[in-house]
């Protein structure tokens, strides 16, 4: 086992690799120049050879590609064209923000989407199931910008009782340790601070978490029903194993394995979905960022996010597979 | 391994009961008492709050080009002069008095002798001279660079010395006169800045700024809010509010709601289709931006049948611009000249081309186009203050030169691309626009307008208009002192450009903003940036 985690995270080199000359290519192709996108209509040719030669862009590709890669390698990710502040420094700040976000949003999509498959599953027709299955249908087909905008208009403007935008409030002082808010305000025992947050969080992380909560509730339901139908489970049931016990115990285990792989995918497609729920509610984070460097062609900016996105997408999906092994003894990954 | 998958299935179990209920309690416990703590600002009725769609991009306004930026530096820093509350003209400032030279190339200013930097260091002439000398040097100070820099023409810049002639008088020697000289002082990126907070934070600059600004600014957090605070020590008009918070919320339609909600005061970037809900509304107020912009057509002249001054009428006047008008919802004016209304020198003479077909037909017949031509058109993607449709103007034109037979065909790019390729000259017509800079006429027709300004990788006359007759004129309004003759060159220099058409102006718009109807004071200035210590909450 050990050595497959060893061998999966030394791949991550030839994929980073090919990730970086893929978006390298693609910002080098694509037409507009940098140092115009900054100076807009305001800049003098002078002004204009200077900073091109300033950012080496008059360079050919592979130099540029070259200097980049060596750089990287260094841990410089190198400095916003734009705000001029160190690429590390400004992601340091967002990727928390959008992982807190991430994170929250995924809890909860796991914990009621598994719950109400569950229990439809074990009461297959009832009222539960045809409302949570309609509910689900609901979520898959709710577009973001709409939902948002909606729990805006009802919970901050109508009710007044959830902000409608930013993390933290700001009357509110937190000192920030790790960046992840909630954490922090836990580390510094600051309560109203963890309050603040968790309202903050509430509706960006139930917007987010809508879609991947109506996936993974119909999966676990399918995934359950199929599983009830085993042989292993009517000889639980035939020996007169209390049914909790059945389901907890002996199926879900089971069941678990193909909403793991939805889970798994879901939470890469989160971090894409993220720049419209950021757009929405304001949330200082990564999707927001990239965005903006992408139409300002900030490249330094989006090369290393990309970079570091990517990352994430590959350690999330090895550590989905190490869950594999957890749930279904039987994979071997010899 | 059995009992370990139960246990983790309780803690799930345990994490959700615990969510769902800490949801439930923190909805029901909050909504009692009145809800203004959770989600509006500090209570604090001498916050005042203003919502927008982007933060800024660096604090150091000579190093920016963008108004979000230069938004949040106008509250920090000071100029040697102002922009007088409603219009373009200046007032005293960091300056309390100047004069310039007859032959207006030395310019000597007094400065004020009560002025302390927000790092408690006092402004002196030294340090007027030590914020020129640093914008200077260096290509990334892109205002000083395009305001007063070095063109083929004039190698050394528009300023050849800043020297302090005493510990409170600054004096420039120009290389030649310049007339706007004094409009483009005023301009927020020239906001003198605190030597010894430069020298401090070196590279860091740019997110600890330090003027003499009536607020002193006290945190940023990137993508989220920046925090200024009263300057107690304000030499001018005192701010009446105890702190300024500018909040970034991208989206206008949620932008607008926490307005209504009452988690900000003011916001910029109002929806068009939002404007009557402002107004019927007892609680909001609508502020419109006096225009300092204008959107129109480039024709490039150096193009097949746009060559041709008929064509370039006939086109004028094939063009329905109160039908393109509707597309700005309310938010803009017909244009019929290069300048908006609000700067002097406007030519309010001069009459439009009207829509009429019959004698636009009759005069491409007379260019030797009867039967008309095909043509591109290149716009931009995404909308722009001046021109909140681009493509459906496009599309509109396209069809109303339809029916002169020019057969047009759209070309969309996204912004940079479209400017990049524009400034080559690679285009027939496009859609462009302009906000103006420092008020003045100069900044609109010499600019947009000029030969010198029709140069291929960095031009800025789109249209590739070369008129010996309108240069002559241009140049000698940009040397000359006295304002009435400005004034008058400005007015023939429209009829030229009237007359020659290598535009169509479409309009001038008046972005809205909308405010509570608590906050007073607020009076929009048309360069798209006001002071805040006018503002007050009741």
């Amino acid at each position: 086992m050990l050595s497959y985690i060893i061998r999966r995270i030394l791949l991550l080199i030839p994929v980073l690799l090919g990730v970086s000359l893929l978006t390298f290519s693609l910002l080098f192709l694509i037409p507009g120049d940098p140092a115009q996108s900054l100076l807009g209509q305001k800049g003098t040719e002078v002004q204009l050879e200077q900073l091109r030669e300033e950012m080496g862009l008059d360079d050919p590709f592979l130099v540029q590609y070259g200097r980049y890669v060596g750089n990287v390698v260094q841990g410089d990710l190198g400095e916003s064209v734009k705000s001029k502040e160190e690429v590390s420094v400004e992601i340091s700040t967002r990727l928390p923000a959008t992982m807190e976000l991430t994170i929250f949003a995924m809890t909860v999509a796991i914990v009621i989407g598994v719950l109400a498959g569950v229990i439809a599953a074990v009461k297959q027709y009832s009222w539960f199931d045809n409302l949570s299955m309609t509910g689900a249908l609901f979520g898959v087909s709710l577009p973001i910008f709409f939902l948002g905008l909606m729990m805006i208009w009802i919970f901050s403007v109508q009710l007044n009782i959830l902000p409608a935008s930013g993390r933290l409030s700001n009357h509110i002082e937190l000192e920030s340790i790790t960046n992840f808010y909630l954490l922090d305000s836990i580390l510094t025992g600051n309560w109203a601070a963890f309050k603040d947050v968790f309202l903050h969080l509430l509706m960006p992380g139930l917007a987010l978490g809508t879609i991947p909560m109506a996936i993974i509730a119909r999966m676990t339901r399918s995934s359950m029903l199929e599983v009830m139908k085993q042989d292993y489970i009517r000889t639980a049931n035939a020996k007169g194993l209390a049914k909790p016990i059945v389901i907890f115990r002996h199926a879900i285990k089971n069941a678990f394995l193909p909403v793991l792989t939805v889970i798994g995918l879901q939470f890469g497609l989160l971090l894409g979905g993220a720049v419209l729920t950021e757009t929405i509610f304001s949330w200082p984070g990564i999707g927001r960022y990239v965005l903006n460097a992408v139409l300002g062609r900030d490249y330094p900016v989006v090369q290393s996010s990309i970079l570091i996105i990517a990352t994430i997408f590959v350690i999330v999906n090895l550590i989905t597979d190490i869950l594999y092994k957890y749930f279904d003894p039987r994979i071997s990954y010899e | 391994m059995k009992k370990h998958s139960l246990w983790s299935f309780i803690g799930i179990l345990i994490v959700s009961i615990f969510l769902i209920t800490a949801c439930s309690e923190d909805s029901s416990s909050s909504s009692p008492d009145d809800g203004s703590t959770d989600s509006t600002d500090s209570g604090d009725k001498n916050t005042l709050v203003f919502g927008r769609g982007a933060d800024s991009v660096q604090l150091d306004p000579a190093k920016v080009t963008d108004g979000e930026s230069l938004y949040v530096t106008n509250q920090i820093y000071d100029t040697l002069v102002r922009y007088k509350e409603k219009n373009t003209e200046v007032r005293p400032a960091l300056a309390t008095e100047w004069n310039v030279s007859e032959d207006g190339k030395t310019w000597t200013f007094k400065l004020r002798e009560d002025v302390t930097f927000h790092d408690g260091t006092d402004f002196t002439a030294e340090d007027v001279v030590f914020n020129f000398e640093r914008w200077a040097t260096g290509g990334e100070y892109a205002y000083y660079g395009y305001m007063f820099g070095a063109t083929e023409d004039n190698p050394a810049g528009i300023i050849e010395k800043v020297e302090a002639t005493g510990d409170y008088e600054v004096t420039f020697t120009l290389t030649q006169p310049n007339a706007p000289f004094l409009y483009t002082l005023a301009m927020p990126p020239f906001g003198i800045a605190s030597p010894e907070a430069i020298e401090e934070h070196g590279e860091n600059y740019f997110k600890n700024p330090v003027g003499t600004g009536p607020f002193v600014f006290e945190e940023w957090v990137k993508d989220d809010s920046i925090t200024l605070s009263k300057n107690p020590d304000y030499y001018g008009e005192k701010p009446k509010v105890e702190e300024v918070i500018f909040r970034v919320i991208p989206d206008n339609g949620a932008r607008f709601m926490e307005l209504q909600s009452g988690s900000i005061d003011v916001m910029n970037g109002l929806n068009p289709q939002d404007i009557e809900q402002v107004e019927s509304s007892d609680d909001l107020q609508i502020i419109r931006r006096p225009s300092m912009n204008v959107s129109y057509m480039a024709m490039n002249m150096e193009k097949g049948p746009l060559k041709e001054k008929k064509v370039r009428q006939a086109i004028n006047l094939a063009i329905d611009k109160k039908k393109l008008i509707t597309l700005y919802e309310g938010i803009g004016k017909e244009a019929k000249n290069p300048l908006p209304p609000s700067i002097w020198g406007y030519n309010d003479d001069i009459e439009d081309y009207g829509y009429d077909v019959e004698e636009a037909k009759r005069l491409l017949a007379e260019a030797g186009y009867p039967d008309g031509f095909q043509i591109t058109l290149d716009i931009m993607s995404n909308p722009r203050p001046y021109m909140p449709q681009p493509k459906v103007t496009a599309q509109v034109i396209q069809q109303m030169l339809g029916e002169v037979g020019i057969e047009v065909e759209v070309i969309e790019n996204d912004w940079d691309t479209h400017l990049a390729k524009t400034e080559n000259g690679e285009h027939e017509m496009a859609l462009m626009g302009w906000i103006g800079d420092n008020g003045d006429p100069d900044n609109f027709l010499y600019v947009l307008l000029d030969k010198d300004n029709a140069k291929k990788g960095s031009a800025g006359n789109y249209a590739f208009y070369k008129s010996d007759e309108l240069h002559d004129i241009l140049i000698e309004a940009q040397t000359t002192m006295d304002k009435e003759k400005r004034t008058e060159l400005y007015m023939e220099a429209q009829e030229i450009i009237h007359e020659d058409a290598p535009w169509v102006p479409i309009a001038h718009t008046t972005p809205p903003l909308a405010a509570n109807k608590s906050v007073t004071g607020y009076q929009p200035h048309p360069t798209g940036s006001e002071p805040f210590n006018f503002l007050d909450i009741k």
